[in-house]
């Protein structure tokens, strides 16, 4: 199988303060393979680069440095486009325009007879839900219905590469659902999805490799299985206290409590301690059960710990 | 085939945008050329009216002014150069320029001077001189000056000694005013017009502006008189040769021999003035002066 | 690929009805032809046409200004060029394809006046002489002014707000119209340093009184064929400059 994109050391600076001689690493060296049919998630915080990325790959900012290819071409070679598509963070599209015309207009960049841009634009309206307000202007629709049409419009031409940004933002459950669906789709087409994405279950469900950027660097690529099992195995214990007894003060801070119950969440190394702690206190343990590591923890973990780290560079460093 | 479309499109700009401009240059002196045929210059005055012109001009008037003022002088100028003696269209756009700023004072000696002069130098159109300059009083009251530019077209394009002397006086009451106007007032009154009088005349418009056409004008003028006032010298000075002698002198060199001239008489511009032997004296043909003098006035 | 934008340019011209200002056009066409014969007799023709012919120009320049400087701009700002970048469309094409659709808005509401401003003249003269062809004349020039008003518009879209857009435009226009008298200005005066630097602007700047046969179409002056020819080289070759200047400024842009 062939990389549909490769990216190597792409790097966006941008000059900050009046004299532009402060940079701002936006991306710093991003080095990445996917193959084609692959799903491959894009995940990171705000702000950590992840539509960056996507814009420098598009062909709408330029790199500082360093550079990508997708299906073998260069990112500056914007022939390319013919077989990718692409749906920007927020979407805006020109509201003088209904739904059904404006994939006629983006339509009429690629090489369709008219007969066939009418069936697919019909197909493409069923398929996410617009039919009903095909030509209605754009200027009414919901963010939910701006969403379905900018997924509309970046699958219109059958691309080969899929790039979506955000593709969740804006839907109700029933929409996620579909938007998901859409993609499984899209592989099962064998072509490739390229997304970004906070919502961490999707991309736990829907990708066969993901990556995270915090602060512009990549922090980790691989199947989220390899991802998570970074993670530390940990175990959940349940316990009441009984009237009059106090929390052993070693436990305070990692327990929470929701009425009589308590909860605290402890590496597998510590258990035994804790529950040592416990019965000392003469708690009544209900159940200690393992936790099953997620996507989420691992991104809490490394984010929280990449963020702090983050902040102290911006601001402990001046100019 | 890194950046290769964005640099073509820098290359592009900076090869194409300067090769452009260079053949810009030779099409639009064609243009100019060709456009003069198709836009004649009554077409520059359309707008006639000083009035409706100001209300267009959105309170813009006195830089719209300015803008029809140096009009009026490159128009001047080029007639000059072409030697073209068809002023049709100064009148307007002194007019206009006045309408617009009617305190712009150099516009209305301008017209003073150069809508009287007789062609080549200027319209002879001296009523309209007086019309401008009367508007110009009308809207400048307190200016002795205007009553000083009416009295001289009175005086030396109309040869008008009344109204003239009425001018004068008028404006040797206004402030300001100096002492000569009521003595031209007088002067002109009683003896109308004198060669002493026009000099001293002339000497005032040229100290009175510093536009480089008027003073060049008045100049030329005080030459023209400065030689007039050798010429009847030196005819003096022939007859007084002949009484002597008993003939006219052959040539001013003779009255030089003669010890009744220091040296040979030059004319402002240089040139030697020419005796004949009939005792008149002119100016040498090829001074520069003498295309003035010779030059009959044409009738009005 | 240009015809697409340039098409959907001109739909959106039409769908944020600026073709409206043809009804300011036809009122006043229809004022001055009723009014015209009490005012100003004997010359209704001169002052039909003149009153026409200025009026085409200026709602042609307000046009040309007006949606010219929000032609790229406003695409950045809505954010509405994203999706489109994504398409295999060139950044220069893109502008190429802006810029034709408003002139082809300009050229469509300028022929509609045309037409208005014919049946005016009819109504005033009941008849056509053949001098009225240097109207049509008249008017190709004032396109071809607009045309390259529009281009410059278009430069400044693409990289400043629409109000400093509109002031530089109307600002390059004006001393385009003035430029001769720059030239006099520079004459004028005693400095020689002055006199070529004026004399270099003069040059430089377009100039838009090459553009200016009202008067020759309103006294019915036939216009030479040649000076047709220059002006389309003139302004051919000032749009093509501008339009050079943009797409390298433009294909350089990060959009934000």
């Amino acid at each position: 199988m062939r990389a549909a994109i490769e990216i190597d050391g792409l790097t966006k600076d941008y000059y900050l303060g009046f004299w532009r001689k402060r940079p701002r690493r936006a991306l710093d060296g991003l080095t990445l393979t996917i193959e084609e049919g692959e799903v491959f998630g894009f995940l990171g915080p705000n702000g950590a680069g992840k539509t960056t990325t996507l814009k420098l790959l598009m062909g709408l900012i330029f790199p500082t440095s360093g550079g990508a290819r997708i299906l073998g071409r260069a990112i500056e070679d914007v022939s390319m486009h013919h077989d990718v598509g692409y749906l920007p963070e927020q979407p805006y599209f020109y509201d003088y325009l209904t739904a059904r015309e404006l994939l006629d207009y983006f339509a009429r960049f690629f090489r369709l007879s008219a007969e066939e841009r009418r069936r697919r634009i019909g197909s493409l309206l069923d398929l996410v839900g617009l039919s009903s307000a095909a030509d209605v202007q754009l200027r009414r629709y919901s963010k939910g219905m701006l969403q379905r049409i900018g997924i509309a419009q970046a699958i219109l031409h059958q691309p080969r590469v899929v790039f979506l940004d955000e593709p969740m933002s804006g839907l109700d459950p029933v929409g996620r659902r579909e938007a998901r669906d859409i993609i499984l789709d899209l592989k099962r087409q064998g072509r490739t999805v390229f997304f970004s994405t906070h919502i961490l279950p999707d991309a736990e469900m829907l990708c066969d490799r993901v990556a995270v950027l915090v602060g512009g660097k990549l922090q980790g690529v691989g199947s989220p299985e390899q991802i998570v099992s970074i993670e530390v195995e940990s175990l959940e214990v349940l316990f009441e206290l009984p009237a009059g007894s106090a929390l052993p003060p070693a436990l305070e801070a990692a327990a929470t409590q929701t009425g009589a119950r308590y909860r605290i969440q402890v590496p597998e190394a510590q258990l035994y301690g804790a529950l040592e702690g416990l019965r000392a206190a003469r708690a009544r343990i209900i159940s200690v059960s393992q936790l099953k590591p997620t996507l989420e923890d691992f991104f809490l973990r490394l984010v929280g710990g990449e963020q702090r780290k983050h902040a102290v560079e911006i601001t402990g460093g001046g100019s | 085939m890194k950046q290769s479309g964005r640099r073509r499109n820098i290359w592009a700009a900076a090869l194409g945008i300067p090769l452009l401009l260079a053949a810009a240059y030779p099409l639009q002196r064609r243009i100019d050329a060709r456009v003069q045929t198709v836009q004649q210059e009554k077409d520059e005055l359309m707008l006639r009216s000083g009035r409706v012109l100001k209300k267009l001009s959105l309170g813009y008037d006195s830089l719209l002014a300015d803008i029809y003022w140096t009009r009026a002088v490159q128009y001047y100028g080029g007639k000059r150069r072409d030697h073209d003696a068809n002023f049709e269209l100064l009148a307007p756009l002194l007019d206009l320029t006045t309408t617009l700023d009617p305190h712009l004072l150099v516009a209305y000696k301008f017209g003073a001077i150069f809508l009287a002069e007789p062609p080549p130098k200027g319209a002879g159109r001296p009523d309209l001189a007086v019309n401008l300059i009367r508007r110009a009083i009308m809207n400048n009251p307190e200016n002795w000056r205007l009553w000083a530019d009416l009295g001289f077209i009175y005086y030396w394009d109309m040869k008008d000694y009344k109204k003239a002397a009425e001018a004068y006086l008028e404006g040797s009451q206004q402030p300001g005013a100096r002492d000569w106007m009521k003595v031209m007032a007088a002067k002109i009154a009683e003896e109308g017009g004198s060669r002493r009088t026009s000099r001293f005349l002339w000497e005032q418009v040229y100290l009175s502006t510093q536009d480089r056409d008027i003073r060049r004008n008045a100049l030329d003028h005080l030459q023209s008189l400065k030689a007039e006032e050798d010429v009847e010298r030196l005819e003096e000075l022939a007859a007084q040769f002949r009484r002597r002698f008993g003939r006219f002198p052959a040539s001013a060199r003779e009255l030089v021999e003669a010890g009744i001239l220091p040296g040979v008489p030059v004319d402002p511009a240089g040139y030697s003035y020419v005796l004949t032997p009939d005792g008149k004296a002119h100016l040498n043909p090829s001074s520069p002066i003498a295309s003035d003098v010779l030059k009959p006035v044409l009738p009005r | 690929m240009i015809w697409v934008v340039a098409w959907n340019t001109f739909r959106e011209a039409v769908r944020d009805r600026v073709l409206y200002n043809l009804i300011f056009f036809a009122l006043l066409m229809i004022a001055a032809a009723v009014l015209v014969g009490q005012i100003s007799i004997g010359i209704e023709h001169l002052v039909i046409v003149n009153l026409g012919l200025t009026a085409i120009s200026i709602f042609g320049l307000v046009m040309a200004i007006f949606i010219g400087v929000g032609l790229v701009y406003k695409e950045i700002d809505k954010r509405t060029l994203y999706a489109l970048l994504a398409r295999p469309l060139r950044r220069r094409q893109f502008l190429v394809g802006k810029y034709a659709g408003l002139l082809l808005t300009l050229a469509v509401n300028t022929a509609l006046m045309t037409l208005g401003l014919a049946v005016a003249l009819f109504y005033v003269s009941r008849t056509f002489v053949r001098s009225d062809l240097s109207i049509l004349v008249a008017v190709y020039f004032i396109l071809l002014k607009l045309a390259l008003v529009t281009a410059l518009a278009l430069l400044f879209s693409c990289f400043s707000t629409p109000m400093l857009s509109t002031v530089f435009t109307l600002g390059l226009y004006l001393a385009g119209i003035f430029s001769t008298d720059i030239r006099s200005f520079g004459e004028v005066t005693e400095s020689p340093a002055l006199g070529a630097v004026t004399k270099f602007l003069y040059y430089l700047l377009p100039n838009f009184s090459n553009f200016n046969a009202i008067a020759a179409a309103a006294y019915g002056r036939q216009i030479p064929l040649i000076l047709v020819a220059q002006n389309t080289a003139y302004a051919a070759i000032y749009i093509t400059l501008v339009l050079l200047a943009a797409a390298a400024i433009f294909s350089n842009r990060n959009l934000k």
